[in-house]
Order: C-alpha cells, then sequence, then structure tokens
C-alpha cells in the first residue's frame, strides 16, 4: 500500500459563481454554523459526537468527537486472566461479537504452541462467518433508514433474529457467545443444528435479494448515494481505512484471503468482491456481496465439515509463556487485531487493540468536507462503524 | 394538571377517575431511546423486529425529543464522559416520569466493574423505577420491564396525593400485585 500525500479539498469555481448569485442579501450574517450531532442521534448507531460546521447546507468541516463508550479494555485486560479476557472482548464489536474472540484465543494460542484440532477451527469459521451475516445484515437494513426507507429495517432485523437463533443454538449465548476456549471450543454443534443452518441460509440469501429488489436500483436511493462520499483507494488505505468501505474503492484486499493463513479460509473457495467507485453506494453493494459470499462459505464448511475431537490439550490452568504475538483477521467491519505481550503469566502484561472502526471513522474530517447535511448521516451510515469498536 | 392537584370538585378523585387516567397513561408510553452499547441493539430488536414488536404493548418509541417522553430506556454502558449528558436529558423530561435501566453495564457497572471510565450504575445519577439484569437482556427481558411498569403506573394512587407527589418529580412506593413496597 503505498501512502500519498493527502489532497486538500477544493471548491469547484463554477460552484463559486453559482453561491455569488444567490448571495441577495448582503447585510445577511454569512458567519458559519455550528451544528452538533450526538452524542445521542439515531444516525450515529450510538454515542459518537460530531461537530459540523457549516455554510448554509454545506459542510465546511466536521469533527468526530469520540470516547463516550470508552471502557478501558486495554487497561482491563492487563487484570483478568486470559479465558477471562474472552468475555470482555466479546463486547468490542458487539454485533459480531464471536469474530472479536477468535484472534484473540489463536494468538493465546500461538504463544502457547497450542493448536486447536480441524474442526474446532471449522467451527470457528462457521461461526465467523454467521455473525459477519447477522452484522451485514443489520447495515443492510438500516441503510434504507439512513435514505428514509424504514421497511429494509424491519426486514434486517427479521432475518437477522434467524441466524441469532442459529448462534444462540450453538453456543448457548444469543448475543455475546463467549464460546472460544484456549485450544477448541466450549462444545461440539449439537444435533440437527447443520440441516437447520442449511435452511435458514436459504431464507438469508432470499433476504438478500429482496434487499436488492427494493434498494439497488431505487431511484432515490441511487439518487442519494451514487456520487456521495467517494473514498480514493490509496487515501483510504492511507487512513488506515479497512474491510468493505476499502474494498468499495477498488482495493482489493482481504485478510482472510491475503493475510496469513487462520482458521479454515485458505481450505474453500470464495470471491473478494470489490466496487470500482467508492462511494456509498459501493459500500452497500461491497456488503450486500459479502453477505452472499459469506452464505456460500457457510454451506461449503457445512459440507467439508471434519470430525474429530474440538478441544485440544491444554493444562488446566492457563499460563502463557513469554512473548509477544501480533494477530490480525478481516472482522465484518474490517481489519482488527491484536497485539498480545505476554511475561509468563495467567493474563497478559499488555493487549493493544486495533480495532477496525476507529480507522474507519478517521477519514471522516476530509470525507465529510463539502458534502451537504442530509448526506452527512448517508456517509456515516455507510460507512457502518460500531461505537464499541471506536472508543474500545 | 388539576384533576390531580385539586381533584375533582374539590375532593378526593373517585377511584374510577384515577383507574382511567393511570390506564390511559400505562397504555401510551412515550419512550425516549437512549441507546449506548450493545443492549441498544437488543432494545432495537425489541422496538424494530417482528417477532417482539414493543408497540403493540402501547409504547411509543419515536419521541422527537425528552421533553415528550413520559420513559426513558437507559440501554448500555454509561461512562464518566456520557454521565452529563444523561442527567441533563433526564432533567428535560417532564413528571411524572419513568426510568429503566436495562443492562448489567446500567445496573452497576457490569463486566467493566473495575473500568477506569465506566459510572458503576446510572442509578448514581438518576432514580431508575426498573432494572433489567442481563448482559444484554433478551428483548424479552425489557418487555417484561414495561409490563411491570405499566402495571406499577396502574396501582398509582390519586386519592392520597400520591400522584400529585409523583408529578412534583417526588418517590412515592407503589405496591402492585406482584412487586412488594420497597422501602
Amino acid at each position: 500500500m503505498t501512502t500519498t500525500e493527502t489532497p486538500g479539498f477544493e471548491v469547484d469555481p463554477a460552484l463559486h459563481r453559482t453561491l455569488e448569485n444567490a448571495r441577495v442579501n448582503v447585510e445577511l450574517d454569512n458567519g458559519d454554523m455550528i451544528l452538533n450531532l450526538g452524542p445521542q442521534h439515531p444516525a450515529t448507531h450510538g454515542t459518537l459526537r460530531l461537530v459540523v460546521r457549516l455554510d448554509g447546507e454545506r459542510v465546511v468541516a466536521a469533527d468526530p468527537v469520540i470516547g463516550y463508550m470508552h471502557r478501558g479494555y486495554e487497561k482491563l485486560s492487563e487484570f483478568r486472566t486470559y479465558p477471562q479476557i474472552t468475555t470482555l472482548i466479546n463486547r468490542i464489536d458487539w454485533l459480531s461479537s464471536f469474530a472479536n474472540e477468535v484472534p484473540f484465543v489463536s494468538g493465546a494460542e500461538q504463544l502457547m504452541g497450542v493448536e486447536a484440532p480441524p474442526r474446532a477451527q471449522w467451527i470457528r469459521t462457521i461461526l465467523t462467518e454467521l455473525s459477519r451475516i447477522a452484522t451485514i445484515y443489520l447495515f443492510l437494513g438500516e441503510m434504507g433508514l439512513q435514505v428514509g426507507a424504514l421497511t429494509p429495517a424491519f426486514w434486517g432485523f427479521r432475518d437477522r433474529e434467524l441466524v441469532l437463533n442459529l448462534i444462540e443454538g450453538a453456543t448457548g449465548g444469543r448475543f455475546h457467545p463467549n464460546f472460544n476456549r484456549i485450544g477448541g471450543l466450549k462444545d461440539d454443534l449439537p444435533w440437527g443444528w447443520i440441516s437447520e443452518c442449511r435452511a435458514t441460509m436459504d431464507k438469508i440469501l432470499k433476504g438478500c435479494d429482496d434487499f436488492e429488489d427494493v434498494l439497488v436500483g431505487n431511484e432515490i436511493f441511487e439518487a442519494r448515494t451514487r456520487g456521495i462520499g467517494i473514498i480514493p483507494g490509496e487515501l483510504g488505505a492511507a487512513y488506515g481505512v479497512s474491510g468493505a468501505n476499502l474494498r468499495a474503492s477498488g482495493v482489493d484486499w482481504d485478510l482472510r484471503r491475503d493475510g496469513k493463513p487462520y482458521l479454515a479460509y485458505p481450505e474453500i473457495d470464495f470471491k473478494v468482491w470489490t466496487h470500482p467507485d467508492g462511494d456509498s453506494f459501493a459500500r452497500y453493494w461491497v456488503r450486500l456481496q459479502e453477505t452472499r459470499e459469506a452464505v456460500r462459505m457457510v454451506i461449503q464448511l457445512l459440507d467439508g465439515l471434519p470430525a474429530g475431537s474440538i478441544m485440544a490439550k491444554v493444562p488446566r490452568i492457563i499460563k502463557v509463556p513469554e512473548g509477544e504475538v501480533w494477530v490480525e483477521v478481516e472482522n465484518p467491519l474490517g481489519q482488527m487485531g491484536y497485539y498480545i505481550v505476554s511475561k509468563g503469566a495467567t493474563g497478559p502484561f499488555r493487549v493493544k487493540i486495533r480495532s477496525a472502526s476507529f480507522s474507519n471513522v478517521s477519514i471522516l474530517p476530509w470525507l465529510l468536507r463539502g458534502v451537504y447535511v442530509p448526506d452527512v448521516i448517508t456517509i456515516m451510515g455507510s460507512l457502518y462503524f460500531i461505537l464499541g469498536d471506536i472508543d474500545r | 394538571m388539576g384533576l390531580v392537584e385539586k381533584g375533582v370538585f374539590g375532593k378526593k378523585p373517585l377511584k374510577p377517575v384515577t383507574w382511567l387516567l393511570n390506564y390511559s397513561r400505562k397504555y401510551s408510553l412515550w419512550m425516549f431511546q437512549w441507546g449506548l452499547a450493545c443492549c441498544a441493539i437488543e432494545m432495537g430488536a425489541a422496538l424494530a423486529s417482528p417477532r417482539y414488536d414493543m408497540m403493540r404493548l402501547g409504547v411509543i418509541p419515536f419521541p422527537a425529543s425528552p421533553r415528550q417522553a413520559d420513559l426513558v430506556v437507559i440501554s448500555g454502558t454509561v461512562t464518566d464522559k456520557m454521565a452529563p449528558a444523561i442527567r441533563r436529558l433526564y432533567e428535560q423530561m417532564p413528571d411524572p416520569k419513568y426510568v429503566i435501566s436495562m443492562g448489567s453495564c446500567a445496573n452497576c457497572g457490569g463486566p467493566y466493574w473495575d473500568s477506569y471510565s465506566v459510572t458503576k450504575g446510572v442509578d448514581q445519577i438518576i432514580p431508575v423505577d426498573i432494572y433489567v439484569p442481563g448482559c444484554p437482556p433478551r428483548p424479552e427481558a425489557l418487555l417484561e420491564a414495561i409490563v411491570m411498569l405499566q402495571e406499577r403506573i396502574q396501582h398509582e394512587g390519586i386519592g392520597n396525593d400520591e400522584l400529585a407527589a409523583r408529578w412534583r418529580g417526588e418517590y412515592v412506593p407503589v405496591e402492585t400485585d406482584r412487586t412488594p413496597v420497597q422501602a
């Protein structure tokens, strides 16, 4: 990834002329207006506060104020043992809880020199992809809500329940499974789960078709999202934007395929979807395709699920030997990584968490300059961040 | 409200009047959503998903501002940075107002009981009527909390100036069929 220097915002001269013509009353105060979005605003997915400076309808500057959901995960991790930390890190990105656990647990496993058995790896992959579907499904619905369509939001919640039922059936936890153990999983899949999962996947695919019918190609939706909030690929990479937001800018980069091999991803066939445009619509479209791809992956994984045990042999009291490890994976929101430093105790000495949304919102000040106020909401919706993932 | 403060024709309101007033109030709760963390998604599922559908209980979840709300659901972790905003919006709500604290974080700090940035319980800032345990509670638990709150509202008396006190924002213990009186 080459870094380029940040281009400044340039006002179109033709646009300037229009603004000049529109200025009728010269005595009007044309000072900028400060608008405070949040910290409690329905469109901010939680408690992000955004201070925007407006010139009429146009945003001159935007400044995200974060920290309203800072819970101190990195400090708390220093006072917990390894099995206890999975309870905490479930709640970083609360929509895809299972996917958060996997990199931390595999990091601890790498330090200990333990490897989870193949069946555990495959079940982990299945549940990760299910939580990806559950996460993105909410986005697919909420994005309709941002442009004023209420129906997709209900659909998103409706079909997401089916996936949550699956996760609950397998792990016992509807929202925060806490299912990973160092060296494997807590339990095997229950009876009948696989056939139920297949049936649900069909429903999910049908739901994707519904979203596509209603939103993609809809004139209002396209008018609100096409050409709005364009992130150039190189600039996005320089800001650290990752995941579907970057792939929507035409950068073909997915840690499941390009990163260090993890879980069962090297053994299954999947396509990484990209879109050349980089606007809000592209981000929606890429996530829609990713949901379908995740369904395809889940079906492949169910077909090839190996037999065997689900837990490697690990000592009863887990002590991780001295060392450092950096694990990064492709989470539903983007690149998520843990840097674990161990001093040989039952808990880590230091954990640095790299979460996707923090880097994704860091582009907001650049991205929101020059857009209109209603588009602020759609752009923020299309970036799709989770506040726990920003503030940690 | 004259009915509550002065009574009917200078006397205590009759029991049917009390009943009717409380009955009307309990099925038109305007709920201000204070979605903070994980619980906000479960609250959203309780509100927006067809499976749970809170509106059938008479809860209207979309007031435009806290000044129109009867009920606020604090769902999620309250941090010290967020606490002043919660207090401020609570004070903007008109009396009588009710608070549901949803989830372990809002109840007592939850898994962040030793965190340096988390307020250990929203009841340190504002009075709470119903606590919903869980991390996060299932949507059914929130529905149960709404039903409990409605029972409570139904049993609030007018006759002994109780409701008038409630209107002024004072705490009044209420005895319902299922909850014992709290001192």
